[in-house]
């Protein structure tokens, strides 16, 4: 199973990100995953988000760039190996991965991952028992 | 249709002949009326009476832009101003502005060469125009007005810019033409799909666009967005405003409307005559224009001329598209650089939008080029990797297009100034 992620092109301005995560507090949105992947002169910014199609809306409403992309989100134990295990399962099956992020906390370690063929990963990291978190896991009700 | 198949599709030597008589008639009334060509003549020892054939245009002096200004404002008229019935003027961004006056007579010249123009692009009585050309000092605007009404075709004379208006205006008159800049009707036709207009809605089935450069790939963007046939109108205030030269179903270059306005190409350093087909700058006579005729005027307009008879039937003589008026031309690092180049390259590759503009700076007495492309919001890449290989692949492009390099960045949808009249293109931080 995939969530949908947030995507952001931001220009290298000041105060811009500041004005994203604004427009989502004043639509409640809450925000799960983020990260920041930059250049010279722009970055992306990926969002696991509450409400994906509001957010959507909003932030395009005030002339945001907005991208709606698959991803999974495993579920795995905060020790060492658990991400080595599941990385190894996909490159055995020679899958590539495009981009991810991850963050553990009270045992819990949760990683965002993004591949060209995004139904394949979840298929296969499925088919290994891997708990992945479903849009209502994550999604506000 | 063609509107005057007489002078339209007139033989080369019936032509010749009406160039020949009108030029020798002009030639006299700017020798006994305006001190500034009567000097210029003097000069050469010419006489007006010397002037025989059309072939002689080649001896003749030039005019400059900058005649005009010194002759400011009415010093070029060759008629006292009881017979000026209209003033024009151009914006003059830069000095003062460059004036024009017209009797009736160059009024009905006016809107018979428009008249001839929208009918080559195929309006006639019974459709409805939507004029989003400014109305004032400017030529567009009035300029299309009266040839519009000419051959009969409903005028809705909405001027430029409230584009929420032009929308409703649009929909509820049901207006099968639009006539604006390029630029605009791009920003037109992205608001109708903003907005949610169903294609329904909009009847437009011809554009007649013009006043500024543009490039055929901006012509294809503009045709899909607001479903029409894009017909390229060429003018310039000095020479009379629109309507100098339109474009004919064949696409194949502008017909001049050479039985008023005599067009020749020049090197513009040697100032000689080139051969048809050849890239120069384009000069005009106005040989019928009674109120302010202007003798071998440098447009600064860089173009080539066709003489070959058209697929549509007419014989008068085709220029090319312009490549862009050398006042337009950037000189960076020593080599020539337009705006429409860029654009060029940008509507060739689908992953970018015709918006963008140029930064020009000098750092450490070098010119610098910098092009800012705005991404398209709804269709781009999260991945780094792809919106770094598209940057590259423009880059690339504009390498080899311009034959310098630039930097390439890219920026937010809509943070590129809109036009709703010309295009903001270009910002040289070089000048003080």
């Amino acid at each position: 199973m995939h969530i949908q992620q947030l995507s952001v092109f931001l220009e290298d301005r000041s105060g811009r990100l500041t004005e994203l995560t604004r427009i989502l507090a004043d639509n409640d949105v809450n925000i799960t995953a983020l990260s920041v992947a930059e250049t010279a002169d722009y970055g992306i910014v990926r969002m696991v988000v509450g409400r994906p199609q509001l957010a959507k809306e909003a932030l395009e409403k005030a002339g945001f760039s907005i991208g709606l992309t698959d991803v999974v989100c495993v579920n795995m134990p905060d020790k060492p190996g658990s991400l080595y295990r599941i990385l190894e399962i996909l490159t055995d099956e020679g899958i590539n991965i495009d981009y991810m992020y991850a963050f553990s906390n009270n045992d819990v370690a949760l990683a965002v991952i993004r591949a060209a063929d995004i139904r394949r990963v979840t298929e296969v990291l499925e088919e290994n028992r891997l708990k992945l978190l479903s849009q209502s896991d994550i999604y506000q009700l | 249709m063609i509107w005057n198949p007489e002078i339209e599709c007139a033989e080369r030597e019936q032509m010749h002949e009406l160039q020949s008589n009108r030029l020798t008639g002009m030639v006299k009334r700017m020798y006994d009326n305006v001190p500034f060509y009567r000097n210029k003549f003097d000069e050469i020892g010419l006489e007006p009476g010397d002037i025989k054939t059309v072939d002689q245009l080649k001896d003749l002096p030039f005019t400059n832009k900058n005649d005009l200004r010194d002759n400011y404002p009415f010093g070029l008229f060759t008629v006292p101003q009881t017979d000026v019935v209209r003033i024009h003027a151009s914006s003059g961004t830069t000095g003062k502005p460059t004036v024009v006056g017209y009797t009736h007579a160059d009024l009905d010249i006016w809107a018979e060469v428009v008249a001839r123009s929208l009918t080559m692009a195929g309006v006639h009585k019974g459709d409805t125009i939507q004029i989003a050309y400014g109305y004032g000092p400017f030529t567009g605007g009035l300029g299309l007005h009266y040839g519009a009404e000419k051959i009969g075709a409903t005028v809705i004379p909405i001027s430029t810019g409230n584009t929420k208006k032009q929308l409703q205006f649009m929909t509820d008159f049901r207006a099968t033409v639009i006539a604006c800049t390029p630029s605009y009707a791009a920003h037109l036709g992205e608001c109708i799909a903003n907005n949610g207009i169903s294609a329904d809605d909009v009847k437009l089935r011809i554009g007649v666009f013009g006043a500024e450069p543009w490039t055929n790939e901006l012509r294809c963007q503009i045709e899909k967005l607001l479903k029409v046939k894009a017909f390229d109108i060429y003018g310039l205030s000095e020479i009379i405003g629109p309507g100098v030269s339109m474009e004919c179903g064949c696409q194949c270059g502008n017909h001049v409307f050479e039985d008023h306005f005599i067009p020749e190409i020049i090197d513009p350093e040697t100032l000689e005559v080139l051969p048809d087909g050849e890239l120069g700058e384009l000069v005009f006579t106005t040989v019928s224009k009674v109120a302010m005729p202007l003798l071998r005027y440098r447009t600064r307009d860089l173009t080539r001329l066709h003489r070959e008879k058209c697929e549509c039937g007419r014989t008068l003589v085709r220029m090319d598209k312009c490549l862009g008026r050398t006042d337009d031309m950037l000189i960076i690092r020593g080599v020539n650089v337009f705006p429409s180049q860029v654009e060029s390259v940008l509507m060739d590759m689908s992953e970018t939008t015709p918006h963008y503009q140029l930064i020009v700076r000098r750092e450490n007495n070098l010119d610098t080029l910098e092009i800012l492309v705005e991404i398209d919001q709804k269709n781009w890449s999260d991945s780094i990797r792809e919106l770094e290989g598209i940057r590259r692949r423009i880059e690339n492009n504009i390498k080899s297009m311009l034959g310098i390099g630039a930097k390439i960045r890219l920026v937010e949808p809509n943070t590129i100034e809109r036009s709703e009249g010309k295009a903001k293109r270009v910002i040289d931080n070089r000048k003080c």
